[in-house]
C-alpha cells in the first residue's frame, strides 16, 4: 500500500492502528501474496476491527470465513469485524481467488495478524495495569483486571504503540489451535446475507455512477472471424450515442441499454467479416488426439515400469473416455463499470483476480498500475470462470471515448459464446490385474484438459499418468477444480470395470487398493450411511447404485448414489446421493455444507446434460433453453456427511466436492443397465 | 417515446420511455431498482422475476407498456420498514444464499407459490420454482428455506 493510499484508507476506516503483515515467501511464490509489507488489519479508535484482503467474495463464503478467523483470534464478537475485500487501492494482493486457496493460505495470514493484535492488546493492558501480560486474558474485545478495563479502542488511541508498531508481524505469534476455537468451527450464516435477500446489495452489474451510459459491443458472427469494414455513421447520428471503433473493438454506448442495442444494430448491419474455417463438436475428440502435442514433454507421474507391469498382467483392460466442453454460466454474466477521472481509471467488476485485471488495464491503456483502481463488489458467481477482465477493458474503452462512466454487462448469449470453457478431455486408460486380482499396472493419458488429480490414489506398483496438451478449438481455461472432474470420472468409472473383471465389489476393491486413511474414512462413511452392502444385493429393475471417491487440494470425497433408468426411453433420473467430505478442521460448517451440496448439484449438470455444441465457428446451444443447467427438478434426496478433523490443517472446499458425483452416476448406470459409460454427459442406452 | 405510469411497490412512478423497452431495464436503469436481475433476457432463468398483480412474471420479456396500470412488486418492495418479509426471513435464517444473484427472483417466486399453496408439498415447491435457476446450485438450501417460510406463514395465518 503506498502512502497516498494509506492516507485514503485511514480516511475510510477512521483513526487507529494498522497491523502490517508480510506474506511468508512460500505463500508469495504460490500467488498467496506479494511478499512485501502489506496492511492486513486496522484497529479503529471506535473499537471496530477492519480486516483487509485482496480475496474476493463470489458466493463461496470467503468474507464470512475471514471475518470469523479474525474474530476468533481477536476474541471479539463477529459484529465488531468489518471486511474490506478486492480493492486494489486498499487491500493487499492475496493472489487470485482460486484453487481453494483462501482457506489454507489467506485465513492463516488473517489469523496471524489478528493474533498479533491480541498480543499487543495484552501487552499494553499489562503495562497499563502493572500486571504480567501472560496472566491476562482478552474477552469480548477487552482485558479486565481489578475492576478496570482495557480494550481495542484504548489500544488504538495509544500513541506510543502506534509509533512503535509499524513493522512486520513477529514470526512467533501463536494462533489458537482448532480444539480451542470459540467462533471458528461453529455454523455461521454469511454476514452479508441481509443485503442479498433484500436486493440492496450492488453487484457489479448494479453499480450506477452519475451520467453513466450503457455499452454494447459488436461481436464476431463466428470464432476466428475478423472485421473487414464497418460503418458507424448511422449510430453516430443517434442522440446520446457514442459509437467507438478501436481496431477490432467496435461498440455503442447510450443512456439506456435499449438505445445502445438499437445503435449497435445499425452498426452490425454494415459490418463485413472475413470468416475462417473452424472445427466442430462432432469431430472434437479426433481433433484433440490429432493435435496432441506429443513432442512437448508431457506432465507425468510415474512409478515402477508400466510396460513391464502390463506385460506381466494376468488380465488387461482398456477404455477411452470423452468429456466435452462445458460453460460456467454464472447467473451474473460478466459486467463492469468504468470511470476515468484526471487520467485515473476506476473499474468495478466481477473478477477473481483484481490485481491481474488492474495490470491488464494498465497495459491496455498505457498507464502506470497505480493510476488504475479495480474494485470487486461481491459478484454473482464465478466457479473459476471469471479470472479475466474482458468487460472491464470494454467498459474502460467506452468510458474513455464517451468521457463518462460506462457500464457493460454481457448478455447470456455473449457469456456462453465469448467467456472461456472448461477444457474438453479425451482420456485413455489401460490397466492390468495380477494373479491376485490386484491392479498391477495403470497407464493413464489425459489429452487437452489438464493435470489436476492426474495421479491415481490407489496403491499400484507400475503407473504412468500423463497429461498431453493439445490444440483446443475453443478458448479454454479454469473451471471449479480444473481437470480433476474429468480425470476422476475416467479413473473411477474404469476402476469399476477393473473391479468387475476382478469379480470384486466396487467398495471392497477400492479399499483393497487404498492406503490413504482419509479416503478410506470418507468411503466408509458414505457407504455406511447409504447402506451400500445391502443395497448392492437388492436387484430392482431399472434401478442401479454406484460409488466413487477422489482426492484433490488436500481434501477427500466419496459419493454413493442411486439412479433410475427408464427401460423404454433410456431417461435417467438421479434418485439419491450420499456424499462424505473431509477437508481438515472445518472453519464454517454451515457454509461448508452449502458448498458441498452446491458442488454436487452443479456437478449433476455436466454429468447428465451439459455439453457445448459448435459448428462452423458458432455455438449451437448458447442459451439456457438448449444448454440445460441443473434445475430444482434435478434435486435428488441429498445427504451430506461432513467429517471434521480438528487435528488437520483446514483445506478449501469449494471445488473437490464436485469430482465424485459423475463417476458415481456412471457406475450406477452400469449397475442398472449392464452397459458401461464412457462419456459425459452420461446417456443411458435403452433397456 | 411515451409517458408511462407505473405502480411500483405501492408508489406511482412516471417514466418517459420507449414503450417497447423491457420492464426489467426500466426498473433497473430508469427507476434505480437494481434488485431485479438480468440473467438471460429470454424468460429462461427467472432472475428477473417480479410480481405483476400478485403473479410472478419475467420482467425481461415483459414490455413496460404491458406493465402499465398493473401493480408491480419488486424485491425492494417486500420488506416493510425494517422488517423482512417472512420469505426473506426464511432465506436468511436458512442461509439459503451463495452468490445471491438468483435470490431476489427465488424469493418473489416463493411469495407467489405460497399464495397459491400455503402448505406446499415438496413436489409443489419443485414445480413452482423449477423455472428459477441457481447456478450455485444451492437448491437443497432453497428448498429448506421455502419449507421454513411455509411453516412460518402457516403459523401466522
Ligand atoms: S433474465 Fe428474465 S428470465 Fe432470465
Ligand atoms: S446463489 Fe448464486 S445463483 Fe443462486
Amino acid at each position: 500500500m503506498s502512502t497516498v493510499n494509506r492516507r485514503e484508507f485511514l480516511e475510510m476506516a477512521g483513526a487507529g492502528l494498522l497491523i502490517v503483515a508480510t506474506a511468508p515467501l512460500s505463500d508469495a511464490q504460490r500467488g498467496g501474496g506479494s511478499g512485501s509489507l502489506e496492511t492486513r488489519l486496522h484497529i479503529g479508535e471506535d473499537g471496530f476491527i477492519t480486516v483487509l484482503s485482496g480475496k474476493v467474495e463470489e458466493g463461496q463464503g470467503a468474507l464470512t470465513e475471514l471475518a470469523m478467523a479474525a474474530a476468533e483470534e481477536l476474541r471479539v464478537p463477529l459484529a465488531r469485524v468489518r471486511m474490506v475485500m478486492g480493492d486494489t487501492d486498499q487491500t493487499p494482493n492475496d493472489g487470485s481467488t482460486a484453487g481453494s486457496g483462501t482457506t489454507p493460505r489467506t485465513a492463516p495470514l488473517v489469523r496471524r495478524a489478528a493474533a498479533t493484535a491480541r498480543d499487543l492488546l495484552l501487552a499494553a493492558a499489562g503495562r497499563q495495569f502493572g500486571a504480567d501480560a501472560g496472566r491476562l486474558e482478552v474477552r469480548d474485545g477487552a482485558v479486565q483486571h481489578a475492576g478496570k478495563k482495557y480494550g481495542y479502542a484504548d489500544l488504538a488511541r495509544s500513541p506510543e504503540l502506534a509509533a512503535a508498531y509499524k513493522e512486520a508481524l513477529p514470526a512467533n505469534t501463536v494462533v489458537t489451535p482448532a480444539k480451542d476455537w470459540q467462533r471458528l468451527g461453529k455454523p455461521q450464516v454469511r454476514l452479508d446475507i441481509r443485503e442479498l435477500v433484500t436486493g440492496a446489495h450492488r453487484f457489479p452489474s448494479d453499480i450506477v455512477r452519475p451520467g453513466m451510459l450503457y455499452g454494447r459491443v459488436l461481436r464476431a458472427p463466428s470464432y476466428g472471424a475478423t472485421l473487414d469494414s464497418v460503418d458507424l455513421s448511422a449510430a453516430q447520428k443517434m442522440s446520446g450515442v457514442t459509437a467507438v471503433r478501436d481496431g477490432g473493438f467496435v461498440g455503442c454506448a447510450a443512456p439506456t441499454t435499449f438505445a445502445a442495442r438499437k445503435a449497435l444494430a445499425t452498426v452490425s448491419a454494415t459490418a463485413k467479416w472475413k470468416t475462417a474455417e473452424q472445427p466442430s463438436s462432432d469431430e472434437l475428440f479426433g481433433y484433440l488426439k490429432q493435435h496432441a502435442k506429443l513432442q512437448e514433454r508431457p506432465q507425468a507421474q510415474d512409478r515402477g515400469s508400466v510396460q513391464k507391469g502390463l506385460a506381466e498382467a494376468r488380465t488387461r483392460l482398456k477404455a477411452s473416455y470423452q468429456v466435452p466442453y462445458v460453460q460456467h454460466a454464472p447467473m451474473e454474466p460478466r459486467a463492469a463499470v468504468a470511470e476515468w477521472q484526471n487520467g485515473r481509471l476506476t473499474v468495478w467488476t466481477g473478477t477473481s483476480n483484481p490485481a491481474s485485471v488492474r495490470q491488464q488495464l494498465a497495459e491496455t491503456f498505457g498507464i502506470a498500475q497505480d493510476r488504475v483502481r479495480v474494485l470487486v463488489p461481491h459478484f454473482g458467481g464465478g466457479f473459476g470462470g471469471k479470472h479475466t477482465g474482458e468487460a472491464a477493458t470494454e467498459a474502460a474503452r467506452f468510458a474513455k471515448e464517451a468521457g463518462r462512466p460506462v457500464s457493460v454487462q454481457w448478455t447470456r448469449v455473449e457469456e456462453f459464446t465469448w467467456a472461456y470453457f472448461r477444457p474438453a478431455a479425451l482420456i485413455e486408460i489401460e490397466a492390468g490385474l495380477d494373479a491376485g486380482n490386484a491392479i498391477s499396472a495403470w497407464d493413464f493419458t489425459n489429452y487437452n484438459s489438464g493435470a489436476a488429480a492426474l495421479d491415481t490414489p490407489y496403491r499400484i506398483a507400475n503407473t504412468r499418468a500423463r497429461f498431453v496438451a493439445s490444440d483446443s478449438p475453443l478458448r479454454q481455461s479454469s473451471y471449479r477444480v480444473l481437470a480433476a472432474t474429468a480425470n476422476n470420472f475416467a479413473r473411477e468409472a474404469f476402476t469399476d470395470e477393473l473391479a468387475e473383471a476382478a469379480d470384486k465389489d466396487p467398495l471392497e476393491f477400492r479399499l483393497a487398493h487404498l492406503d490413504n486413511e482419509r479416503m478410506r474414512n470418507v468411503l466408509n462413511a458414505a457407504a455406511q450411511r447409504f447402506g451400500w452392502v445391502e443395497r448392492r444385493k437388492k436387484r430392482r429393475p431399472g434401478i442401479g447404485v454406484g460409488l466413487a471417491c477422489g482426492t484433490e487440494k488436500n481434501s477427500v470425497v466419496a459419493t454413493c448414489c442411486e439412479v433410475e433408468v427408464n427401460r423404454t426411453s433410456g431417461a435417467l433420473r438421479l434418485l439419491e446421493v450420499v456424499q462424505a467430505f473431509e477437508c481438515g478442521a472445518i472453519l464454517n460448517p454451515a457454509n461448508l455444507r452449502s458448498q458441498v451440496e452446491g458442488c454436487i448439484m452443479m456437478g449433476v449438470g455436466p454429468a447428465l446434460r451439459e455439453e457445448i455444441l459448435f459448428k462452423d465457428g458458432k455455438l449451437t446451444n448458447a442459451r439456457f433453453a438448449t444448454y440445460q443447467v441443473p434445475q430444482f427438478h434435478d434435486l435428488p434426496k441429498l445427504d451430506v456427511i461432513l467429517l471434521d478433523r480438528k487435528d488437520l490443517e483446514s483445506a478449501g472446499a469449494g471445488e473437490t466436492p464436485i469430482i465424485a458425483i459423475t463417476p458415481a452416476i456412471a457406475n450406477a448406470v452400469f449397475d442398472a443397465t449392464g452397459k458401461r459409460v464412457h462419456s459425459m454427459p452420461i446417456r443411458a442406452s435403452r433397456g | 417515446m411515451a409517458t408511462i405510469r407505473l405502480s411500483v411497490n405501492g408508489k406511482t412512478r412516471s417514466v418517459d420511455t420507449e414503450p417497447e423497452r423491457p420492464l426489467l431495464e426500466v426498473l433497473r436503469e430508469d427507476l434505480g431498482l437494481t434488485g431485479t436481475k438480468y440473467g438471460c433476457g429470454e424468460g429462461q432463468c427467472g432472475s428477473c422475476t417480479v410480481l405483476l398483480d400478485g403473479k410472478p412474471a419475467v420482467s425481461c420479456v415483459t414490455t413496460v407498456r404491458a406493465a402499465e396500470g398493473r401493480k408491480i412488486v419488486t424485491i425492494e418492495g417486500l420488506a416493510e420498514g425494517g422488517t423482512l418479509h417472512p420469505v426473506q426471513q426464511a432465506f436468511l435464517d436458512e442461509g439459503a444464499v451463495q452468490c445471491g444473484y438468483c435470490t431476489p427472483g427465488m424469493v418473489l417466486q416463493t411469495v407467489a407459490l405460497l399464495q397459491n399453496h400455503p402448505k406446499p408439498t415438496d413436489a409443489q415447491i419443485v414445480d413452482g420454482l423449477n423455472g428459477n435457476l441457481c447456478r450455485c446450485a444451492d437448491y437443497q438450501r432453497i428448498m429448506a428455506a421455502v419449507r421454513r417460510a411455509a411453516a412460518a406463514t402457516g403459523k401466522k395465518g
